[in-house]
């Protein structure tokens, strides 16, 4: 652990290094470093420096705007925060998941699985395979994906294509590639027609196809590369996710399971309406995103790791045959314990697309997706959680409304806030392990952004605490003297100093 | 019917008393409009039917017709002043289109994409207006209105009840609801009332039914307001 590296006592003192923006990731953030004269890296923090705040404006709303207007939140991953508000509305309406119409469940799950297909396909292809592909410190002009499309046209191609794929699923369920409307409170406002169906059903296996071509890449990208691929801001941690009742991966509804480093299991088949009860939040006063933590173990050691490595990492099987024998292998690379390696979250994610990719077959085949019941409603509730497995990690929206149908309150954990402290341990280990002490150059700080980039981090999905902030005020005369200060807590209480 | 106008140079039919709308929509020529609604008394203040008549500015819903008018209404300089009109309206009020439940069937924004809006133009006032969700079926979102009367005249003219006023001027102009409390729930409002339905903008929704109507379904997905406007049955104006 580098948790010294956290903050530097004689910040004042040190020589800044900043990356801003850090490239290749959805939204806005920074990492800054602070040197010694011998270039030893003292502080290392990766700083979300946007402010979303949808935590605070949602209030005030009708409850039923909130699947369209909360996924706004992304221009990547809507879908998984419209399904999550969605649920989340549904018992706002007195519908629990297992009352969901069996079309509408359906229809939700082709949409999920659409999304996390794109989603995975633009991190992986777009983003992350420059570095993969021509290595961590490659000359800038080659880290992007026209130069991938440039050397090797194949891969590059099918990462568009299946993007692209993934994409038209939304499209046909939700009317949009992005920021569609197909979930409403208690079902979904439209069937697939056949013509839509058929249209998707033409071009899966070629999908399918792609995507197992894909793991058998990242395999041997990961596999040739040891251990440097194993423990290039590795981290030991906790690892969160929802899965089947029955142990199996699940994406849009189930359980929170939770197992520790060892492989433990901690929680199992959790009701994430009781998430509260597990979870905690801390602010700090240099970022804008939270810091979950299980309140079992407490703010030091209880923070965990979310997303495609956790949800592979702990689920027992994976219900689609590719996909399942795919993780046999990646576990298999383990010796069955978890997989701790940071890198191998390019790993599962592509395992992932694969199993979306079957799925989402499995799904067209299914009539149900062509009509039958869309809508049911039940007896009105004045709180909703729902919580759903988004590209990224583990999404909890959490909403209660008034008599009058209008937002009250929300409180929402999106994926990345989950692996924010992960996030920075991977970026104080790569600092103190690969930069310290170097003279710093623009390839080697690449080798920071390789690490976040692993957890592919949407930073704008992950900033709305509003008044929980603590923050300094300092006034400073034309000297230089600080000539009076204000302090505000994580608790909301004011302080004033004198300088 | 031997009496005419031109607008545009095409000879139009009217009857007398007739206004240049009227004759105009009879004719199938379409002239923007937002807060004229052909079964209701015209009111004149949106100012989108703006026309020249004779060379003079008119508002078309209340200008009568008459012999002999030359009317200039598709022009380039008459539409380029339409387009300012409608960025003002967006500009005076809170209108998100993205997130709001009305998009698709909302004529202020199917009249913007008429019109070729492009962008805001004039700095947003982002006013602090609230919202009225005191009724159990009915919802006033005052971020979204335009102030066209809609449904103070649909109150009046055809649900026999005064439900709703404009108070305040200029600026603070605002849409009240005529109960002692102000609040909707007071009001003799119901949801099948005509007022409910009328607002061109998400104004006056009912609650619960939004986004329902799938993307592509809804009425502006793929017919311009022209169209919609002169080919429709004038219940078609109630979204």
């Amino acid at each position: 652990m580098y948790e010294h590296l956290e903050t530097a006592e004689n910040a004042a003192q040190l020589k800044r290094v900043v990356i801003d923006p850090v490239s290749r990731v959805e939204g806005h953030g920074k990492v800054t470093l602070l040197l010694d004269e011998n270039n030893k890296v003292q502080q290392a923090r990766l700083h979300i420096v946007e402010f979303r705040g949808f935590e605070r404006f949602i209030q005030g709303r009708p409850y039923w705007e909130l699947p369209v207007l909360v996924q706004r939140l992304c221009g990547i991953c809507p879908v998984s925060h419209h399904l999550a508000a969605a649920k989340a509305i549904d018992q706002l309406v007195g519908v629990d998941p297992e009352n969901l119409p069996v079309s509408a469940d359906k229809l939700r799950r082709l949409l999920h699985f659409g999304q996390v297909m794109q989603s995975h396909a633009l991190h992986f292809f777009h983003l992350s395979s420059p570095d993969l592909l021509f290595g961590f410190e490659s000359e800038q002009s080659k880290r992007s994906i026209i130069a991938v499309l440039a050397a090797f046209p194949d891969i590059g191609v099918q990462g568009v294509k299946l993007r692209k794929y993934g994409q038209e699923v939304i499209r046909m369920v939700s009317g949009k590639r992005i920021h569609g409307s197909g979930a409403i409170a208690g079902g979904i406002n439209k069937a697939l027609t056949r013509a839509e169906r058929d249209y998707l059903l033409q071009d899966i296996e070629q999908m399918i196809a792609w995507a197992q071509g894909a793991v058998v890449l990242i395999q041997k990208v990961h596999c040739s590369n040891l251990p440097y691929y194993d423990e290039f801001a590795g981290l030991r941690s906790n690892y969160l996710s929802l899965t089947k009742s029955n142990g199996a991966l699940e994406l849009y509804h189930g359980g929170i399971r939770v197992k520790n480093a060892e492989g433990d299991t901690l929680l199992d088949n959790i009701d994430y309406c009781q998430y509260n009860q597990y979870i905690h939040e801390e602010v700090r006063s240099w970022t804008y995103m939270k810091f979950p933590y299980l309140l079992s173990l407490g703010k030091e050691n209880g923070w965990y790791r979310v997303g495609p490595l956790a949800r592979v990492n702990i689920c027992d099987y994976i219900d689609t045959p590719l996909a399942e024998a795919a993780r046999v292998e990646f576990k298999a690379h383990s010796q069955e314990a978890l997989v701790h390696s940071t890198l191998a979250f390019h790993w599962a994610r592509l395992i992932e697309v694969l199993h979306c990719a079957e799925s989402i077959e499995r799904l067209l085949h299914d009539p149900a997706i062509l009509g039958g019941e869309l809508v049911t409603k039940g007896e009105k509730r004045y709180e909703g959680i729902g919580v759903i497995e988004a590209p990224r990690g583990t999404l909890f929206h959490h909403y209660q409304v008034d008599e009058n149908d209008i937002v009250t309150k929300a409180n929402l954990i999106v994926s990345t806030t989950s692996n924010n402290m992960a996030m920075n341990e991977s970026v104080r280990q790569v600092a103190a392990e690969y930069l310290s002490g170097q003279e710093l150059t623009e390839p080697l700080l690449n080798n920071i952004e390789v690490a976040i980039r692993a957890y592919d981090p949407c930073l704008s999905c992950a900033t709305h605490a509003v008044g929980k902030m603590p923050l300094q005020l300092e006034l400073v005369n034309a000297q230089g003297d600080l000539v009076a200060k204000l302090l505000k807590h994580d608790t909301g209480e004011f302080e004033h100093a004198h300088g | 019917m031997n009496k005419t106008l031109s607008i545009d140079g095409q000879e139009i039919p009217f009857e007398d008393g007739q206004t240049i709308m009227q004759a105009a929509t009879a004719a199938k020529v379409y002239i923007p409009h937002l807060c004229h609604h052909p079964e209701f008394t015209p009111h004149g203040s949106c100012k989108l039917c703006t026309v020249k008549v004779n060379g003079r500015n008119c508002s078309a819903c209340t200008f009568p017709a008459a012999e002999g008018q030359e009317v200039l209404n598709n022009t380039t300089d008459i539409n380029e002043d339409r387009k300012k009109i409608t960025q003002m309206l967006f500009v005076e009020g809170n209108h998100f289109c993205p997130s709001c439940e009305k998009t698709g069937n909302c004529q202020l924004q199917a009249v913007a994409y008429h019109l070729n809006m492009l962008d805001n133009h004039f700095p947003l006032f982002y006013p602090q207006r609230a919202m009225d969700a005191s009724h159990p079926e009915v919802l006033i979102d005052h971020n979204r209105c335009i102030f066209c009367t809609l449904c103070v005249r649909a109150s009046q003219e055809q649900d026999g009840k005064n439900v709703f006023a404009l108070s305040g001027r200029g600026i603070n102009k605002h849409l009240i609801v005529n109960t002692p409390s102000g609040k909707l729930k007071d009001s003799a409002l119901v949801a099948d009332d005509r007022a409910a339905h009328i607002c061109p903008t998400g104004a006056i929704l009912i609650k619960r039914t939004g986004y329902t109507i799938p993307i592509g379904q809804r009425i502006y997905d793929h017919h311009d307001i022209s169209d919609v406007s002169l080919t429709t049955a004038e219940a078609q104006h109630d979204h």
